[in-house]
């Protein structure tokens, strides 16, 4: 061991090098995200909380082919379906358990006419597990009010498909 | 009434017992109040400071930057539910804690703040402090055994040989500067120091491998092995909850300022400014003492958010195979120093 | 009169103590009570002004020796009705011990007097009254210049326990692969780590 080797583990040269740069950091500006009141970026794919949409027209998406019943891993989605008044096939019951939901995305990949979708909202925890038992009206409404950003998502993400 | 009152303060009971204990009392709660948000406040400044060491922010949403999060965090703890394992030793359980912040505090009685500012100024205050310190150990072993867990127990046994083992280096360090001051009075020390120099220039490898012995000797990071998240789930605490776990995280906190304390009063020069002028010397004493105890602090703060955890025998090698020897050379280095070159007091 | 006080709480809690070392069913818990005892003596020295005596008690015993007893005893699974077998046979012999163990004190501490040298030696090096020269000073005077050969030789006598313990214990096996520390430290990261710019695809 040379005399340089023997001075520097005297004189903790190396971890005073670990010191000074854990100092340096502490004065470098912070990564952190304030989150409640900053929010990073979100991937048009980002996978979040689910909603049935309409057409313009305001007619419900959905022709009820449980395509998406089928697909689902988590056998989170339960529908029965009935011809509606008009003869159209249409859902009568549409529900997601998203306790049960791994949010893989199947059932936006399988549907037809693009009416389940995973939206970009991730915010909607619940005080009780029954308010996470969505139903149609849940999902009809969740689409009402993030169509807006759901449509916008599609449109970047089409180029890829 | 006002010969009531009279008669009542020069009564000799009042003169003599209760005046007294009045003003014992005072000056303890005038120490421990102050120790007591000191230790508050720093695990704030522990979250803050290694936060910022890794690029994050720490807690800003309780209050203003933070600053009523230790608040909160005692709330919290206090409302949790104390929860005695049904396989411990009830008493012993229970006395643990209780016995670890207990002997954080009255340590405190013989370091000086000031000229004069010390409850009792004994003749033998480093032995007192280093006893206090040694008895720590206590704590944490009855509380690993009463728990009656693996976790807790390996964590005790850990504990117990760690602090007896750097005890001994720390006490080969505090006997180098006993050489030079020629007492045991923590004041003395620290006026020996106004006469001369602060110890930490020229005994400064001494201070390295203090401040390293009291990095061991309050469980801390890099030698937290005791309380080793990672593989012990927290260590001796594993089974304490609410106000238990409570005072031993008070306790731990409140050893780590009497360390800095310690440290500040034997190397540092105590109450003493950096430098006897003007500005500086007109600060009163117990501002220089608090800062440079929160210098050291920060210290172990920074260690903690650079270093990785040691194993534990490479600890053991560090006390007993490196620490050991240096610090016996250097004590016969400093003592001869001292003889020869004329610097014992008295 | 406080001071009388204290010395006999004290002084009870220490004989309390010490009863409840033999008493105490479980070895930890008479472990505790002795170093309970351990406490109060010094509590009991520090009364009597002996406050270095007093301090090196609390670390040596309290902080250092009760330490390693207790962990001893912690570790050990000890079957307390296997100890117990057996007591009322060995009562005689234990009495008998004991017995002579104090009539030995007595006959010690009734005959005790005090060398008229330890006497002529205190005169002759004009020991200071007891307030004027701290019990530190004092003591470090005595075992380091009357008393000095019996210090260097009490020494001697821990120093060979050490080296016996560790006689004892330390054996060297072959085969078992150690590491060093010094040489892993002594390896510069400039001679044992090279950085190497890859191009993608290319390969070293």
């Amino acid at each position: 061991m040379s005399f340089d080797q023997v001075a520097r583990s005297f004189l903790l040269t190396e971890l005073l090098q670990g010191m000074a740069l854990t100092l340096k950091a502490m004065f470098r500006p912070k990564h952190t995200i304030n989150y409640p009141y900053e929010k990073g970026p979100l991937s048009p794919r980002f996978r979040g909380e689910h909603a049935l949409r309409r057409y313009a027209n305001g007619e419900e998406r959905c022709i009820a082919c449980k395509l998406c019943e089928a697909i689902c891993p988590a056998q989170a989605i339960t529908i029965e379906a009935e011809p509606r008044e008009d003869g159209s096939r249409r859902t009568t019951r549409y529900d997601i358990d998203m306790t049960k939901c791994i949010y893989c995305g199947f059932c936006q990949e399988a549907c037809p006419v693009d009416a389940v979708v995973e939206g970009p909202n991730f915010e909607f925890a619940t005080e009780t597990r029954e308010e996470l038992f969505y139903n149609k009206d849940k999902l009809l409404a969740n689409g009402d009010r993030w169509e807006f950003e759901i449509a916008k998502n599609i449109e970047l993400d089409a180029p890829y498909r | 009434m006002a010969d009531f009152l009279a008669g009542l303060i020069n009564a000799v009971w009042w003169q003599d017992y209760a005046a007294p204990l009045l003003a014992i009392v005072i000056y303890c709660l005038l120490i421990t109040v102050p120790i007591l948000l000191s230790v508050a406040y720093l695990t704030l400044a522990e979250r803050k400071v290694i936060g910022w060491m890794q690029y994050r922010k720490g807690p800003n949403v309780v209050g203003p930057f933070g600053l009523l999060q230790p608040l909160a965090d005692g709330l919290k703890l206090f409302l949790k539910e104390t929860i005695i394992p049904s396989g411990s030793n009830r008493a012993l359980f229970v006395i643990a804690p209780a016995l670890t912040f207990i002997l954080a505090l009255i340590a405190w009685a013989v370091i000086p703040f000031g000229e004069g500012m010390v409850l009792a100024d004994i003749n033998v205050g480093i032995l007192y402090l280093f006893a206090i310190s040694s008895l720590g150990v206590y704590g944490i072993v009855i509380a690993g055994w009463a728990s009656n867990s693996k976790y807790a127990f390996l964590g005790a046994l850990r504990s117990a040989a760690q602090m007896v083992s750097y005890e001994v280096s720390m006490g080969l360090v505090i006997v180098t500067v006993l050489i030079f001051t020629n007492s045991l009075n923590l004041s003395d020390i620290v006026r020996y120091q106004q006469e001369n120099m602060w110890f930490v220039i020229p005994l400064l490898p001494m201070f390295v491998v203090f401040y390293i012995s009291i990095l061991a000797e309050t469980n801390r990071a890099p030698f937290d092995l005791p309380e080793a998240e990672a593989e012990l789930v927290s260590g001796y605490n594993v089974e304490y909850s609410s106000m238990t776990f409570a005072l031993f995280f008070l306790g731990e906190y409140a050893n780590m300022i009497l360390m800095s304390g310690m440290a500040t009063t034997l190397f540092l020069g105590g109450w003493l400014p950096p430098f006897d002028i003007a500005p500086l010397n007109m600060i009163p004493g117990p501002i220089w003492f608090a800062l440079k105890t929160a210098l050291m602090l920060f210290g172990f703060l920074w260690v903690r958010a650079t270093f990785p955890r040691y194993r534990y025998d490479q600890l053991m090698r560090l006390g007993w195979k490196v620490f050991l020897p240096f610090t016996l050379l250097c004590v016969f280095l400093y003592a001869g120093i001292a003889v020869y070159g004329g610097f014992l007091a008295g | 009169m406080i001071q009388t006080l204290v010395f006999y709480m004290f002084a009870i809690i220490t004989i309390a103590c010490g009863f409840m070392v033999i008493t105490a069913r479980n070895p930890v818990h008479s472990v505790l009570f002795l170093i309970l005892a351990f406490f109060n003596a010094a509590g009991l020295f520090l009364l009597q002004g002996a406050e270095f005596i007093s301090m090196i008690l609390v670390i040596v015993y309290v902080g250092a020796v009760a330490v390693l007893f207790l962990f001893v005893v912690m570790m050990l699974d000890v079957n307390l009705n296997e100890m117990r077998r057996g007591f009322v046979k060995y009562l005689p012999i234990g009495l008998a011990v004991g017995a002579v163990l104090l009539v030995e004190l007595f006959t010690i501490f009734t005959a005790w007097v005090v060398e008229p040298a330890v006497i002529s030696v205190n005169a002759a090096t004009a020991t200071p009254a007891a307030s004027e020269v701290h019990n530190t000073e004092a003591l470090g005077n005595l075992i380091y210049t009357h008393y000095v050969y019996l210090f260097m030789g009490s020494g001697m006598v821990l120093l060979l326990a050490m080296v016996g313990a560790i006689v004892l214990t330390l054996r060297s096996r072959d085969g078992v692969k150690k590491q060093r520390i010094m040489d892993q430290i002594a390896r510069p990261a400039s001679e044992e780590v090279e950085l190497v710019k890859v191009s993608s695809g290319g390969g070293i």
